[in-house]
């Protein structure tokens, strides 16, 4: 069975429908990249799949005794809780020093167990709550913006990453992603999300394109793929600004 | 020993720092000081309905502080700005209980030992009640600490391994109402919440871990009753005050001392 199904699932936030009639749903190693404009329900999509929001509509079935591995969009440690990297990571359950030494490791920022959170970079913090995912040895990973802020090698890198782990330990991820069309390449499916699922399909590797390099220049290695939206409907009234011209990016 | 009144007054000053100092941490590290406030005044409505219909102060103030805690929780979770809210609820809850107070016929009542506390009158039952009341909460926090402080640090992260945050602040919200009944002796109600917060601030500066933390909270919120105790003996100044005015002092040689 899927990991997590999600079955004509809408969501509301007092009365008005954040996602309508969403039907989803990952099986073991895929790797899913939802793609939307802001406001397009991409973090109330994996909120509701966490089990956090409750559909007004629909049902969203955890296959039993599922581990998920969540990489929240923000965390902020307060200044006022002093907490080391490594009694992060033991929360909430005891990790062994050998456990965390190599979780860290595996994300690149070895030696960190005594480092305060609050004094963790932007991309130094992200790989410390990854780490903290995968020593919940998940099925799946979860991850809602976790590109925000690094700049493209520094995107490429984190893809590169997560494509790694999935490839070792054979989880499921799940990936939100704010960029329209840059997405990760290793993506198996892209889902376009627009308060209902606009669009769904593979992204277009096209690295060994001269535009391709143009467009992201030498570094990424591959990482990143261009995602060619299908838009096969309009929207109505307020739905205007929605943006179903995607497809000038691709022809590039 | 326990004939001494010193020695009691004593007693309840570390009892109450030992409830105080983690759950006072979750107060500072939540941003919930507000909160405290607002519980800790309900008490004193908490008092008149004891007076009122002659039950346990001890009860009547739980009952109360219990009452608010779960009104704030409630109201928080509406997602409106609290600031207003909590201002309108801790101090109404006071002024409330002191009219109230005033209608009460035949009891003759001493105001200031509940606004204040009265730590140098407690008795063995007041004993009782407090170091039973701290190691409850003690034993609940110590209980359900990691998914506290998972739930603290992310809602949805919490979620994501397993943990229901609205049961944990649930937890938070029960371990305030019964540090407040069992406080309100030691210090009274207007300052059951400089209990709770200045040890905990206090200890920050020297703390690497939120256990740490916790630990040196009791440590500071013991010292500072001691200090503040013997402060009022020899200066013969009011013991709670005295209690908070040593917390005080602690808090302000902590500063400078953040470790990064």
């Amino acid at each position: 069975m899927s990991l997590i199904s999600a079955k004509d699932v809408t969501v509301c936030y007092d009365a008005a429908p954040v996602l309508s009639h969403v039907n989803f749903s990952i099986e073991s190693g895929e790797i899913v990249t939802v793609v939307g404009p802001n406001g397009s329900g991409k973090s109330t999509l994996l909120r509701t799949l966490l089990g956090v929001l409750t559909p007004s509509k629909g049902t969203v079935t955890p296959k039993p005794g599922l581990s998920v591995g969540y990489v929240p969009q923000r965390l902020s440690v307060d200044t006022s809780m002093p907490i080391t990297v490594s009694r992060f990571l033991s929360l909430p359950h005891k990790k062994s020093d050998a456990e965390q030494s190599h979780a860290l490791e595996r994300v690149g920022v070895q030696g960190f167990e005594t480092r305060q959170m609050v004094d963790l970079s932007g991309g130094q913090f992200q790989r410390v709550l990854l780490a903290r995912a995968l020593l919940a040895k998940p099925d799946i990973l979860i991850l809602d913006e976790p590109t925000q802020g690094l700049d493209q090698p520094g995107v490429a890198a984190f893809y590169r990453l997560i494509e790694d782990v999935r490839n070792e330990t054979g989880c499921a991820v799940l990936l939100v992603s704010h960029d329209l069309h840059v997405v990760m390449s290793a993506s198996d499916r892209v889902i376009c999300l627009n308060g209902h699922i606009c669009c769904e399909g593979a992204p277009t590797v096209v690295s060994e394109t001269p535009e391709y390099r143009a467009l992201f220049g030498l570094g990424t290695q591959g990482a990143l793929a261009l995602y060619q939206h299908a838009h096969d409907h309009v929207h109505d009234g307020d739905c205007d600004h929605h943006d179903h011209a995607h497809e000038d990016h691709a022809n590039a | 020993m326990l004939d001494d009144f010193f020695v009691r007054a004593a007693l309840a000053g570390v009892g109450v720092a030992l409830a105080a100092g983690p759950l006072g941490s979750f107060v500072v590290w939540r941003r919930m000081a507000y909160f405290g406030d607002a519980t800790s005044h309900a008490a004193i409505l908490g008092v008149a309905m004891a007076l009122g219909f002659s039950s346990s102060v001890f009860l009547g103030t739980l009952v109360a502080a219990l009452g608010m805690a779960l009104l704030v929780n409630m109201l928080s979770h509406k997602g409106h700005s609290m600031d207003t809210a909590l201002g309108v609820l801790a101090h109404s809850a006071l002024a409330l209980g002191l009219v109230a107070i005033s209608f009460i016929q035949g009891v003759r009542v001493d105001l200031s030992a509940y606004l204040f506390g009265d730590i140098l009158a407690v008795s063995r039952l007041d004993l009782l009640v407090i170091w039973s009341g701290a190691l409850v909460v003690t034993g609940l926090l110590y209980w359900r600490w990691s998914a506290l402080l998972t739930a603290t640090l992310n809602r949805d992260l919490a979620q994501a391994s397993g943990i229901n945050p609205r049961r944990e602040e649930l937890v938070l919200t029960l371990a305030l109402a019964l540090v407040v009944a069992v406080a309100i002796k030691v210090v009274g109600a207007l300052l059951i919440a400089a209990m709770l917060i200045i040890p905990a601030a206090a200890a920050r500066g020297f703390a690497r871990t939120p256990e740490h933390m916790a630990i040196g909270a009791i440590v500071f919120g013991a010292a500072s009753a001691l200090a503040g105790l013997g402060m009022s003996l020899w200066l013969d100044t009011p013991a709670g005050p005295s209690i908070v005015a040593a917390a005080a002092a602690f808090f302000a040689t902590s500063l400078g001392r953040r470790k990064a």
